[in-house]
């Protein structure tokens, strides 16, 4: 065996590593164990039971809940994944110049932006077109999503674009592609693994929200996020470890269905 | 060049092209000026950098001169983008579309063309056959070999039946044997497709071996044109000899001259006849090339003389590398026989005798 130098046979590592897994999953395995407890506590065992679940399942504020959340992510995570993919064309597909990192960061602002003050700013400037306007629906927490979930997106869409060989965009024009047709029939079915991966990380992003939509919202608009927040302050019960169980599950999916995706080759 | 317009496919009138602008542009083609002919292999032969591959772009529409003119069949077609250009190209890389099918890839030219359907199955028929791919039509791209994908960047870029194919260095991504059959290929194709060839390599046996003519190309300037033949025989400046194949420079002083002839005495004061390059009118110091297969090894009686240093075998042939009495170094190419009595061995005195028309005059 070569000697190379291994970061695992170092003294204290698989200890250090061991530690980390441990904290971050412990709590988890706690709330999913609880999820399933029969009695009404969330930390003493009473029996295995999938009672919760079935609360969960027929409390109507969870189910509008829900409801909420995905059409808000729905549409918002299209609507980033759109804005991003132009977005990643726009910095990728043209010569370097002067200011295009900038440009980078200026995209990527919701990731650097305390997220605090990107709320507290969306509540100011909607509730002066809510007054303007009297509109008071669903469309504010989407716009609002859409806007913090564009450099979820556009990560992904760009690394594809950057990786993908623009010898064949050539070949294409030389082909007798006007641009429209190079984009059409070469770029975007090489981008689309790319795409469904800015969608979907967009979709979690969303859909995981608390901050900015707690502050947005209007009356009646919870999400499952903030709706979970205000049960907690609350009575608890382990309904909510089986709503976060649930939602625990389903984002797990979309994540595994992103990596797949990811990791298909060109 | 005297040829009549209409039998150009390609002219190159004073092109230049620098890249990035502001204070200091890089200037990759200087003022270059060249006609390729219609159903011709022209081969651009350069090192990396001289500006080839930039003079195959531009002719492409890839990129756009900064300054000159493109004819393609007497029309300027520098301004257009490379979608109006009736020219395809097989990219170093082959840039084959990931996303579809080898019969796809082919057709890709023909659908943007708007070809009617039955005519692009008809032509991607016959384009498989050409290059011997009939059985691979429906692959993708990535479950063939390197040598396969060649043919299928071939097949693609000729199914439009372009008025000039280039061909971006295709052949360096591809291994000794593969390499050598492509080059057959590519010169069948090019005879059975009667399509003008525009071909870029730094390989310079490739281009003696494939081109009708060749243009050799330095540090943005074309420095010659001319057949295999010429440009081996016949170098006019000491790029041209130096880059292509082995050479011997000797110092000499032209003695007389006449009609693209001249006596120029070597270093040892022998007087040997050699050609002079057109247009070239030499007097004093001059350099002269002689080729080490076009001189050979003799106890005496020779124009040059010195001591063997070296003798290294490849095979095919011997090179016998000599000291000269008049100081550096000359090598004599020998073919190696069945008959192997070699009678020099190293530390031999030894004289040279130049072969008659070897010798040739560099303009530089």
């Amino acid at each position: 065996m070569a000697s190379r130098f291994d970061i695992r046979r170092q003294t204290g590592f698989p200890t250090v590593a061991l530690f980390c897994f441990f904290l971050l999953y412990l709590p988890l395995s706690v709330v999913v164990i609880f999820a399933f407890n029969a009695g009404t506590s969330i930390a003493v065992w009473e029996g295995f039971s999938f009672r919760w679940f079935v609360q969960a399942w027929s409390n109507q504020q969870v189910v509008d809940a829900s409801i909420r959340s995905v059409q808000i992510a729905s549409v918002a995570a299209v609507i980033a994944t759109v804005a991003a993919t132009m977005a990643a064309l726009a910095t990728t597909r043209t010569r370097p110049y002067r200011g295009l990192t900038f440009k980078y960061a200026f995209i990527n602002q919701p990731l650097m932006v305390p997220e605090i003050v990107t709320a507290v700013a969306l509540l100011i400037f909607f509730s002066r077109i809510k007054i303007a306007t009297g509109y008071s629906g669903l469309g504010y927490l989407m716009i609002a999503h859409a806007a913090f979930c564009i450099p979820f997106a556009y990560l992904p869409i760009r690394a594809r674009l950057e990786s993908m060989d623009t010898a064949l965009e050539t070949a294409a024009a030389d082909l007798y592609a006007t641009p429209w047709q190079v984009f059409r029939r070469v770029t975007l079915p090489l981008l689309w693994p790319g795409i469904i991966a800015g969608l979907m990380l967009a979709f979690v992003i969303s859909l995981d929200d608390v901050v900015i939509t707690e502050f947005v919202k209007s009356a009646g608009q919870d999400t499952l996020p903030t709706y979970m927040l205000g049960q907690l302050r609350r009575v608890v019960t382990p309904e909510i470890n089986a709503i976060s169980t649930a939602f625990l599950v389903l984002s797990v999916a979309i994540v595994t269905v992103f990596f797949l995706i990811s990791r298909k080759k060109t | 060049m005297p040829e009549s317009p209409d039998r150009n496919a390609i002219e190159i009138r004073r092109v230049s092209k620098f890249f990035g602008g502001g204070d200091a542009p890089v200037k990759a083609l200087d003022t270059v000026s060249v006609a390729i002919r219609e159903n011709e292999f022209f081969t651009l032969l350069g090192p990396s950098g001289c500006g080839k591959t930039t003079l195959l772009r531009l002719i492409a529409g890839f990129d756009f001169p900064t300054d000159g003119e493109i004819l393609l069949h007497g029309q300027d077609i520098a301004p257009l983008p490379p979608y109006k250009r009736p020219v395809n190209t097989v990219f170093q890389s082959y840039a084959l579309f990931p996303h579809l099918t080898v019969a796809q890839n082919i057709a890709f030219g023909l659908e943007m063309l708007g070809r009617p359907k039955a005519e692009i199955d008809a032509r991607v028929t016959q384009m498989l056959k050409l290059v011997r791919m009939e059985e691979l039509r429906n692959r993708s791209t990535a479950q063939i070999s390197g040598g396969q994908q060649q043919r299928v960047a071939l097949a693609r870029a000729l199914a439009p039946q372009p008025k000039v194919l280039l061909l971006d260095e295709p052949l360096s991504a591809l291994d000794f044997k593969l390499r050598k059959e492509m080059q057959i290929e590519l010169k069948r194709l090019q005879h059975e497709t009667g399509i003008t060839f525009i071909f870029v390599t730094h390989d310079q046996e490739e281009a003696l071996t494939m081109s009708d003519r060749i243009a050799v190309m330095s540090a943005g300037n074309i420095l010659q044109v001319g057949s295999p033949k010429d440009i081996y025989d016949r170098p006019a400046v000491r790029f041209v000899a130096d880059f292509i194949g082995e050479t011997n420079f000797l110092e000499a002083t032209v003695e007389s001259s006449s009609d693209g002839r001249a006596g120029v005495r070597l270093g040892s004061g022998a007087v040997i006849e050699a050609s002079v390059p057109e247009g070239f009118s030499s007097t004093g110091k001059v350099t002269v090339v002689i080729r080490p297969e076009h001189a050979r090894l003799a106890e005496a009686g020779g124009e040059l003389s010195g001591k063997l240093s070296n003798i290294v075998y490849f095979g095919t042939d011997t090179h016998f590398h000599v000291d000269l009495d008049v100081g550096g170094t000359f090598i004599v190419r020998e073919q190696n026989t069945r008959d192997d009595r070699r009678r020099a061995r190293e530390g031999d005195r030894v004289s040279i005798v130049v072969g008659k028309g070897a010798a040739q005059v560099l303009r530089d």
